[in-house]
């Protein structure tokens, strides 16, 4: 206290000498983030309270935006196009994640055992999952050609069943296009249940082999519950990209996006066009505010479904 | 005794799965064949001429390079693949530094606003890209930002994901060490670039290998912010490329190889390193 009274008061090099060592930190920490605050507002926080804003208005990039209330979103329960989209976009999310995790697990459980060329193995489901979702659209959508240039139907063919339309058909372009999606997300699902199935201690299981539990037992009992915390995560994860498919149909129906009739047309794909084609930019933004929600909603149920846990 | 124990035991276990365990091997090898063939026939179509695309052996009769010197003269390609490298590098540049330093900091330091500033980053990772990109667009159509490097990169630069990886293994980091280099004088800079960042080497490579594929492959920002050509990254290229050569599968084909490669040869040279990095991010973030 007595100190401090002798020393003269000028320039900054003065003051960050006479500021405690704690001080000082705190000083450093707030240099640190000075740059990320400014990003994550400016680049985050604002751009998202912009899109509710936006939401509210007939922004057409032309004029300038005008409040128009909750028309867009008035507009947009009334849009059958709409509710089909957002049809499709669940069943990518219903037929997608659960296909792929009782695939992913399967192949994890069993992968984790296998010693001999284990790290080929993995690589050959790990590989899809490193390819760009732009270019092997087009290599599926050549897979899905009719015979004579068409794998899959000239493959039908030679075994004698019927020729399929696939991502011709209203009723089998869906499908179609999930298939690489799922085919693409594959190996990290993979990965995640392999470490996670590593993660549970041995002990466990050799606690259960000593009171006698068969493997279905022990993997009911033991494996199964002791991986939610992965499960979880995975279904997580693979939900939110499953709603958000947009690069596997953008690309595997450029010569009508979303088609045939609007019946492989995800939300994502909706906002792309109606922001960048039609530069509805209001009604567009009204669309993402959609797809916020029904992302929150799924991100906090695995919140809840965790907290559970503990 | 113990030891004796332990291999009767195995021996036993190993009799019951035996046959099992040849049955679940061939199948794995199968499904990991069926997974890898879309990579297999585009890599042999790339390999055809026009005239072989329609026979669908694997192997071609007669394989060329045509496809890739006619792609590659083009000279789209080699500018979207070096569009693609470059951003792809900086952000991953950019996503280590920052998430890193602000991972550290939110770990490491003690002041007021230190657990709302970690919920706020940590909240954005409920916002979805696709929410951004039209207030995005207007920004960058503001400032002038539309077709360049600047437009497609700055989106990224920093992550809510990489950030909270990066603190949960700072935190990791004793304390000692960095109280150590301060009675050293070292400045706090100096002590998380110095000392703590060479102690969560793991995970920055995960971070990295994260940030590069997803860069690298990501397609919906860049192909809003970008329209001149010249300017597109690869996936963007190959799709705009493959719209236009209609029905020239062997072109396509070579283009989607193209962007298959790069990606495919950094796996084969640090396999082990990418599968523990998508590991520890898996489980930690």
């Amino acid at each position: 206290m007595a100190s401090t009274s002798a020393l003269p008061q000028s320039g900054p090099v003065r003051l960050w000498d006479r500021l405690t060592i704690g001080q000082k930190r705190v000083v450093w920490a707030w240099i640190f983030l000075i740059i990320p605050i400014i990003f994550y507002a400016g680049i985050r926080f604002y751009p998202t309270f912009q899109a509710f804003w936006l939401s509210l208005t007939n922004w057409d990039l032309l004029r300038p935006a005008k409040f128009i209330g909750l028309a867009n979103y008035q507009k947009m329960f009334a849009d059958p196009t709409f509710w089909k989209v957002f049809n499709n976009t669940f069943l990518y999310l219903i037929i997608g994640t659960p296909i792929s995790l009782v695939i992913a697990f399967l192949v994890a459980y069993y992968l984790d055992r296998v010693r001999f060329m284990h790290g080929f193995i993995r690589a050959l489901y790990f590989l899809p999952f490193l390819t760009t979702a732009a270019a092997m659209g087009w290599v599926w959508r050549w897979f899905y050609q009719p015979v004579p240039i068409g794998v899959i139907n000239s493959v039908l063919s030679v075994v004698g069943i019927p020729q399929q339309p696939f991502l011709r058909s209203m009723d089998q372009a869906l499908i179609s296009v999930l298939i690489p999606a799922i085919w693409a997300g594959l190996g990290f699902q993979v990965i995640i249940f392999m470490a996670g199935l590593r993660a549970i201690p041995s002990t466990f299981y050799e606690a259960a082999r000593i009171d006698g539990l068969g493997e279905w037992a022990i993997l009911r009992k033991i494996t199964i519950p002791l991986l939610k915390p992965t499960t979880v995560f995975l279904v997580v994860f693979s939900s939110i990209g499953f709603l958000r498919i947009f690069d596997q149909v953008y690309n595997m129906t450029t010569n009508d996006p979303g088609g045939p009739l609007n019946s492989t047309k995800p939300l994502v794909l909706m906002i792309y066009q109606t922001a960048f084609s039609s530069y509805q930019m209001g009604y567009a933004a009204a669309q993402t505010v959609v797809l916020f929600t029904i992302l929150l909603i799924v991100s906090l149920l695995q919140l809840y479904v965790l907290r559970e846990k503990k | 005794m113990t030891a004796t124990n332990a291999s009767t035991e195995l021996a036993a276990n190993r009799r019951d799965i035996r046959p099992g365990r040849y049955i679940a091997w061939t199948l794995l090898f199968i499904g990991g064949l069926i997974m890898i063939t879309p990579l297999l026939f585009m890599f042999s179509t790339s390999l055809k001429t026009s005239g072989q695309v329609y026979d669908l052996k694997l192997i071609p009769s007669a394989p060329t390079l045509d496809n890739y010197i006619k792609v590659l003269q083009d000279g789209r390609f080699v500018q979207w693949f070096l569009n693609s490298t470059f951003i792809a590098v900086v952000v991953t540049l950019s996503n280590v530094f920052f998430d890193s330093l602000v991972g550290y900091t939110l770990a490491k330091f003690e002041f007021r606003g230190r657990y709302f500033i970690f919920l706020a980053i940590l909240s954005t990772l409920m916002i979805p890209t696709e929410m951004l990109v039209i207030p995005w667009y207007l920004m960058s159509s503001q400032l002038g930002w539309l077709n360049s490097y600047w437009g497609i990169m700055f989106p990224g630069l920093m992550t809510a994901f990489g950030t909270f990886l990066m603190k949960q293994f700072f935190e990791g980091v004793p304390n000692d060490f960095l109280e150590a280099a301060r009675v050293d004088g070292l400045n706090e800079f100096t002590i998380w670039w110095k000392i703590a960042m060479p102690m969560v080497v793991p995970a920055i490579s995960a971070l990295a290998i994260f940030s590069f594929l997803g860069n690298w492959t990501a397609f919906f920002w860049p192909l809003i912010v970008t329209t001149s050509k010249e300017l597109y990254t690869l996936p963007v290229g190959i799709s705009s490329f493959s719209a236009e050569s209609a029905i020239q599968w062997e072109l396509i084909m070579t283009g989607a190889a193209i962007g298959t490669i790069p990606t495919l040869l950094v796996f084969l040279a640090l396999q082990r390193h990418i599968v523990r990095g998508v590991m520890l991010a898996g489980l930690k973030g």
